[in-house]
């Protein structure tokens, strides 16, 4: 087979060094572990074995082991890839292979982060609107002019390129207000469909994504796997295109400035160095699951039951629907009121030891 | 004592387990019809095994080819499934599946184009003219991604219009439904854990879709990824419903077979549809050998009437290489055996001596990607080496054609997708899957919506039933003398890969349902350790049990059906017998025992059964039924005389 070059070629199992970042919001360190490695695998294989053995609880996502469902980001020597399409053939031999989880966005455990920026950024996105009067079934468009959206489409969400984008990389000040690369080119995607009817997906991009924040260094296009040309094909037509140019200086600057390789430093590949990846600093002030107990076992009682990280739902006006009225699922419900967030079996006042309050001052006291 | 108190709880009208195809199309629906719904996936949101599909959606538009019609389409999947489908099913689906293709493009979907702009549509393994509607080889991703989409724009108008994205759908992703939870007969809510954190979590609601999926992850080669273990299956008869036609599981033909690592990863069926040929060692077009009876009259018997064919189909017969999925692979596995495979282990799948490099490439983009990057193989100018792989299972809950209700004792459980049996029959055709996820998606949405609007009190969930359930899923953290969940998971991929694959002898099956039987009591006493944050080890733990009631099911029923058919292949019952034809082979539990049952076949409606010719359904049918035909096509046939 075609595997000329792998110096693992026809050789059988050999033992190869993996430094794993293990741990979670609060801290964690770069673990060694000595790991064997067959012919043609890939570093999603090797985090498989090392589950199968020694860290049956090491954290990581993967759906597909192909590339094609984008679980499986994560930081390989610094390298943000996709760990099931990273042959471990592609290091020298001796090479250790350090695996680290992407730095831009929270650490939950491990090699998993927290990438829910990226789905929130997404609900902001304004959908795909349908061309009023054409029914469904009359939809007429050419091959050629799908394509150009079509390669905005072959996006995986693995979201690398956000996770490398320098804007918000070591920027957490900038996350409010820049939607990152993969946003930028869903919006590419929509201006660019045949028949969508919005007219400003550009516009909205400049002053609702922070696409003038974009200083065009391409990084995103380097590391996206599906070879997607974010920059040349999404970006940079959109940044030349855009009516409103008040918010982008780049673009009167000239984007020759900018030109690749004259960029002042390379954002890739500056979490190579260990001492850079992620320390318990990182996350100043750890917060308490117990809710400020100081006692140790109503600490651990309470990480039991209630998970304080989840947001508490905003509140919401009763929903109405199209007539105005309060919709059916009102009626589905057996009583007139919202149900209790507690359970409806659930009696108040609590017993004592139920409770995560503790008062600051009972330490004292003891 | 559990303290159930501190429990996250939801309530919802609706709540959907699934975010593949299947559950997004129906939350859509069942968020249009007002009520308020949740969708729950284990994975992150867009990472579902809908993303993975490759070739297309089936959908009889008559875009390519204008004589394609429903009719034609229903022939073509009953064929496929070797008339075991559930004949209901397989007509709505072929009826609806256009609608459900076109709403697509209404959310933004971009398919490829015909010249006059229409969708384009492409030949697959057992269709009779070209149409999957298709993106490259990634519909699948299309699919999702264009629900994915259309769920979120159904956000912003809940935005606009009540203040909050989450007003009436949210997306669970990362949490695991262990257990379904009951009111008497009646779905009162569902219980699971957020992976994230461990954090327990219960929604009430008094309509449950179930939408996960298969159970591909028992084998050992399989296309399929983790999630696949097979828990809608167990959540349902658990909660009561039935499973049909366990015993079918299909092979697909073509998964890479090296490096080792990859094997099972599937190469889609559409490098065939596009030209590509199988070859043994020798070099030999194998498949020509390989039709069976049944085909033979769409199938061409010589290579230069198969090449013909790519270009002009309406006077060829098409090439054996597309025959459907079971006959690829039973062919494959036969070469393998007979000593001609390649040193691999499988056979070679040729399509760079078919086409150009540069219309290859346009035309399998990521085939191009997958075996470059994973095999370091150039598919436009070596081979590709192929084997069979566990991939899709036909057998699921089985339910009302129409509504997707699950049958059984339960009430208010629906079912759809994968996880759902009957309309693919023995056997699934390619792309029928993709079309058949939008077509019962929306049934279930859609009656489950209305299923509650008929409700006169809401089911109430048990705190007793609360607190067993948090016992169960805690119980393999708190043992620490027990196995480890990875090693039991091997096991019992080797009992069903080598005892239930897809040759199978009574012996061997015999001998399974043993070693199942000794798999259960040690995973009763399985033990993860580590905490409740992310822990996968934990979370096989909980879904071992899945896997195996799920594989008892189908070693039984494979063991019960003495005969060969589709997706089920009986060393010692090599052939077709047509009595086997009316039975349904139903699993049920009884405490904690897999019950088997036989159940006939609904009657195949007489305007349908007039769509096939006497001379096709002679090779199917009892000579009784056969008589039946007769004297319907009499009575016809005198009507018309009058
Ligand atoms: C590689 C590959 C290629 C394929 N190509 C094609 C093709 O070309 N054409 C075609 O028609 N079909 C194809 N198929 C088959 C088709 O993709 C699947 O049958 C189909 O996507 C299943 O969709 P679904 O909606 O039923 O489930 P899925 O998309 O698998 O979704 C299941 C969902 O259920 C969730 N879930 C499961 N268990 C739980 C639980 N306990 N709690 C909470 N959530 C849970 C999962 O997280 C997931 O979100 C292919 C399959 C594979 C593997
Ligand atoms: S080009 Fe650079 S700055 Fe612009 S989006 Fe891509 S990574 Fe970010
Ligand atoms: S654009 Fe490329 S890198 Fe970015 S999320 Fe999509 S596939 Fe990943
Ligand atoms: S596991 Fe799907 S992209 Fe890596």
């Amino acid at each position: 087979m075609g595997n000329n070059g792998s110096p693992a070629a026809g050789k059988p199992a050999a033992k190869r060094q993996f430094r794993i970042w293990r741990g979670d919001e609060t801290g964690g360190d770069l673990q060694d572990y000595m790991v064997e490695v067959n012919e043609g695998e890939v570093v999603l294989d090797v985090i498989h074995r090392l589950q199968a053995t020694d860290a049956p609880d090491l954290a990581c996502r993967w759906n597909c082991k192909a590339g094609k469902c984008g679980s499986c980001s994560m930081e390989i020597n610094g390298k943000p890839r996709l760990s099931c399409m990273t042959r471990m053939s592609t290091f020298e031999e001796g090479e250790t292979v350090t695996v680290t989880p992407l730095r831009t966005f929270p650490v939950i455990r491990d090699l998993v982060t927290d990438v829910s920026f990226n789905y929130e950024k997404a609900r902001e996105t304004p959908a795909f609107a349908p061309p009023p009067g054409v029914a469904p079934g009359d939809y007429r468009m050419q091959q050629v002019d799908v394509e150009r959206s079509q390669e905005f489409r072959k996006c995986i969400e693995c979201f690398l390129c956000q996770n490398v984008c320098h804007v918000i990389r070591d920027h957490e000040e900038n996350k409010q207000s820049f939607s990152g690369p993969r946003f930028f080119i869903r919006a590419a995607e929509l201006d660019m469909h045949p028949l969508d009817a919005k007219t400003d997906r550009k516009e909205y991009a400049q002053a609702e994504q922070g696409l003038g924040y974009c200083n065009i260094t391409k990084c995103c296009t380097e590391v996206c796997p599906e070879h997607i040309k974010i920059t040349d094909n999404g970006i940079i037509p959109m940044k030349e295109r855009v009516v409103d140019r008040r918010y982008d200086p780049l673009v009167w600057l000239g984007s020759k400035i900018f030109r690749r390789g004259d960029t002042p430093q390379s954002t890739a590949s500056s979490a190579g160095k260990e001492s850079v990846v992620h320390s318990g600093a990182r996350q100043a002030g750890v917060h308490s699951h117990a809710g400020g107990s100081h006692d140790p076992a109503a600490e651990v009682q309470a990480q039991k039951g209630v998970n304080w990280h989840r947001e508490v739902p905003h509140p919401t006006a009763p929903a109405v629907d199209a007539s105005g009225k309060l919709p059916l699922t009102e009626l589905t419900f057996d009583r007139a009121a919202a149900p209790s967030p507690f359970g409806d079996d659930v009696t108040f006042p609590l017993p004592p030891e139920h409770l995560n309050f503790a008062h600051p001052s009972q330490d004292e006291k003891h | 004592m559990t303290n159930t108190t501190r429990i996250e709880r939801h309530h919802y009208d609706v709540v959907v387990i699934g975010a593949g195809g299947a559950g997004l199309r129906a939350a859509i629906e069942a968020r249009l019809a007002g009520k308020k719904t949740a969708i729950i996936s284990k994975s992150l949101f867009g990472k579902a095994h809908t993303v993975m599909a490759e070739g297309g959606a089936a959908a009889a538009m008559g875009n390519v080819n204008s004589r394609d019609n429903w009719q034609v389409h229903f022939r073509d999947t009953m064929r496929g499934g070797k008339f075991l489908n559930n004949f209901r099913m397989a007509e709505l689906h072929a009826k609806e599946s256009p609608q459900r293709i076109w709403e697509l493009e209404t959310y933004g979907a971009l398919f490829d184009r015909t010249k006059d702009g229409k969708i384009s549509q492409r030949n697959f393994g057992g269709h009779e003219y070209p149409r999957l509607a298709h993106v490259g080889d990634r519909t699948g991703l299309e699919l999702i991604r264009t629900l994915q989409q259309k769920i979120v724009s159904l956000q912003q108008e809940d935005k606009r219009d009540h203040g909050s994205y989450e007003a009436r759908i949210k997306v669970f992703a990362e949490t695991t439904i262990t257990e379904l939870l009951l009111d008497g007969d009646r779905v009162a809510g569902a219980f699971g854990y957020y992976r994230e954190s461990g954090e327990f979590v219960l929604f009430e609601a008094p309509a449950v879709v179930l939408a996960t999926g298969g159970v591909g992850r028992s084998y050992k080669v399989t296309s399929n990824s983790w999630e696949y273990t097979g828990d809608g299956h167990a959540l349902a008869l658990r909660a009561g419903a039935t499973l049909i036609n366990m015993e079918f599981l299909q092979f697909h033909p073509t998964g890479m077979v090296w490096p080792p690592s990859v094997k099972g990863i599937l190469v889609t069926e559409s490098v065939r549809g596009d030209g590509g040929v199988l070859k043994n060692s020798d070099g030999k077009r194998f498949m020509f050998d390989y039709v069976p009876d049944v085909f033979r009259k769409q199938y061409a018997d010589n290579e230069a009437e198969a090449d013909r064919w790519y270009s002009d189909p309406d006077n060829n017969r098409r090439p054996p290489e597309l025959l459907p999925r079971d006959e690829v692979a039973r062919a494959i596995n036969s070469e393998v055996k007979a000593g001609r495979g390649t040193p691999a282990g499988g056979v070679y799948l040729d399509i760079a001596s078919r086409l150009p490099a540069e219309e290859i490439r346009r035309r399998l983009p990521s085939m191009y990607h997958q075996f470059k990057e994973l095999a370091d193989v150039d598919i436009t100018k070596e081979p590709m080496e192929v084997g069979p792989t566990c991939h899709y299972v036909m057998g699921g809950v089985e339910v009302d054609p129409d509504s997707g209700a699950a049958y059984g004792t339960v009430q208010g459980l629906f079912a759809a997708g994968e996880v759902s049996g009957g309309m693919h029959g023995s056997n699934r055709l390619g792309g029928n899957s993709l079309s058949d996820l939008l077509v019962f998606g929306k049934r279930a949405g859609g009656h489950a919506a209305s299923y509650t609007d008929q409700l006169t009190a809401r089911p109430k969930v048990s705190v007793g039933a609360v607190e067993t359930a948090v016992e169960t899923a805690l119980a393999p953290l708190q043992r620490d003398t027990g196995e480890n969940p990875y090693s039991l998971q091997q096991d019992l991929q080797a009992v069903m890969g080598d005892l239930v694959g897809i040759i199978r002898r009574e012996g061997e099956l015999v001998d399974a349902l043993s070693r199942l039987a000794e798999l259960r009591e040690r995973v009763a006493k399985v033990s993860a350790s580590g905490g409740r944050r992310y822990n996968p080890g934990w979370h096989l733990a909980l879904d071992l049990r899945n896997m195996l009631v799920v594989s008892e099911c189908t070693a039984k029923a494979a063991l019960e059906r003495q005969e060969s058919r589709g997706g089920h292949t009986r060393e010692d019952f090599p052939t077709m017998d047509p009595k086997w034809r009316r039975v349904n082979l139903v699993c049920a539990l009884d405490g904690d025992t897999v019950r088997l049952t036989h159940k006939p076949l609904p009657r195949i409606r007489p305007e349908l059964i007039n769509l096939f010719d006497r001379a096709e359904l002679a090779k199917y049918l009892t000579d009784e039924e056969l008589a039946e035909f007769d004297a319907l096509a009499a009575d016809a046939h005198a009507e018309k005389e009058r």
